[in-house]
C-alpha cells in the first residue's frame, strides 16, 4: 500500500486536470521514440519511425501514447489500490510484450518533462516529486508480474 | 554515445537562448532533485534544503557556471573538467546514480521555462551531453 498525503493526492490531481491526455500522451510517447531510439524495438510494425518528424506525426504513435495515458489516468484516479490496476497490464507486458520494465522508467521520466513543458509554473517542485513517486509508483506496478 | 557535431550545436544554441538565467535554472534543478530525490540531501546536510535558500542559491549559481564552461569546451570535456573531476573522485564522492537525477531535474527545469527549445531533438542532445558531463565527473572515481 502506497502513502500519500493530502498534499500529494491534491497536487496530483491538480495537474492531471489540466492534462490534455490525447497531446499529452502522443508526445510522451513520440518523445520517448526520439530522445530514446532503442525504445522502438517495441514498435517495429508501427510502420515509419525514421525521423523525429516521422514519429510525430506516425498516428499509430498518437494513438498508442493516448492508450498508455489513458491507463495512467486509472492510477490517477484510484491512487490507493495502483498495484491491482495494473496487474493485467502488468503480466501483459511481461508474457506477451516482453518490454524491459527500465522502459516504463524512461517513459515515465518524460512523461514529467512533457508535463514541465505544456504546464510550466504551474509545474512546481512540489508538483514534480508527487509525480516523481507516481510514476514510481505505476513502474513498479507494471513490473509486478514479471518473473 | 559520443555528442555528433548536431549535438554540439543543438547544445550550444540551447544554452545560448537560456542568457543571463543560468543561475536561476541550476538553483531550480537543485531544488527540484532535493525534493523529488530526497536522498540527494545526504551530500548537503550542512544546508537549508529548501528553495530561497541561500545555500542552494550559491550552488546553483556554481552548478550552473560549471555547466556554461562545459558548454565551451565541447571537443575536450575531460581536459576543461580535469579538477572537477578531480574534486568528486577524491573528496566528495558522490555516488554516480545521482547525476542522473540531478541531469533529469534540470532538463525538466529547462523544459518548464523553455517548453518551445526543448523539442525532442534538442533534448536528446542534451541528456547526451549531459550524461557525458556526468561520466567525466565519475571518471576518476576508480
Amino acid at each position: 500500500m502506497v502513502n500519500w498525503t493530502t498534499e500529494e493526492k491534491h497536487a496530483i490531481s491538480t495537474i492531471w486536470a489540466k492534462v490534455d491526455v490525447d497531446k499529452l500522451g502522443a508526445h510522451t510517447l513520440s518523445r520517448l521514440l526520439v530522445v530514446y531510439p532503442w525504445t522502438q524495438r517495441y514498435f517495429s510494425n508501427f510502420g515509419n519511425l525514421s525521423s523525429p518528424i516521422a514519429i510525430d506525426g506516425n498516428p499509430r504513435v498518437r494513438a498508442h501514447g493516448k492508450k498508455v495515458l489513458t491507463s495512467f489516468g486509472e492510477a490517477v484516479k484510484n491512487l490507493d489500490n495502483v498495484k491491482a490496476i495494473f496487474d493485467k497490464l502488468s503480466h501483459l507486458h511481461s508474457e506477451k510484450l516482453h518490454v524491459d520494465p527500465q522502459n516504463f522508467r524512461l517513459l515515465g521520466d518524460n512523461l514529467i518533462i512533457e508535463l514541465a513543458a505544456s504546464l510550466g509554473k504551474d509545474f512546481t517542485p512540489e508538483a514534480q516529486a508527487a509525480w516523481q513517486k507516481l510514476v514510481g509508483v505505476v513502474a513498479s506496478a507494471l513490473s509486478k508480474q514479471y518473473h | 554515445m559520443a555528442l555528433s557535431a548536431e549535438d554540439k550545436c543543438n547544445v550550444k544554441e540551447f544554452w545560448e537562448k537560456l542568457g543571463e538565467n543560468t543561475h536561476v535554472y541550476g538553483t531550480e534543478a537543485l531544488v527540484r532533485t532535493f525534493l523529488s530525490f530526497p536522498a540527494t540531501k545526504t551530500y548537503f546536510p550542512h544546508f537549508d534544503h529548501s528553495s530561497g535558500s541561500p545555500q542552494v542559491q550559491a550552488h546553483g549559481k556554481k552548478l550552473a557556471a560549471a555547466l556554461t564552461l562545459a558548454v565551451s569546451r565541447l571537443d575536450d570535456l575531460p581536459e576543461a573538467l580535469s579538477s572537477l573531476s578531480d574534486l568528486h573522485a577524491h573528496r566528495l564522492k558522490v555516488d554516480p546514480t545521482n547525476f542522473k537525477f540531478l541531469s533529469h531535474c534540470l532538463l525538466v527545469t529547462l523544459a518548464r521555462h523553455h517548453p518551445g527549445n526543448l523539442n525532442p531533438e534538442v533534448h536528446a542532445s542534451l541528456d547526451k551531453f549531459l550524461s557525458y558531463v556526468s561520466s567525466v565527473l565519475t571518471s576518476k572515481y576508480r
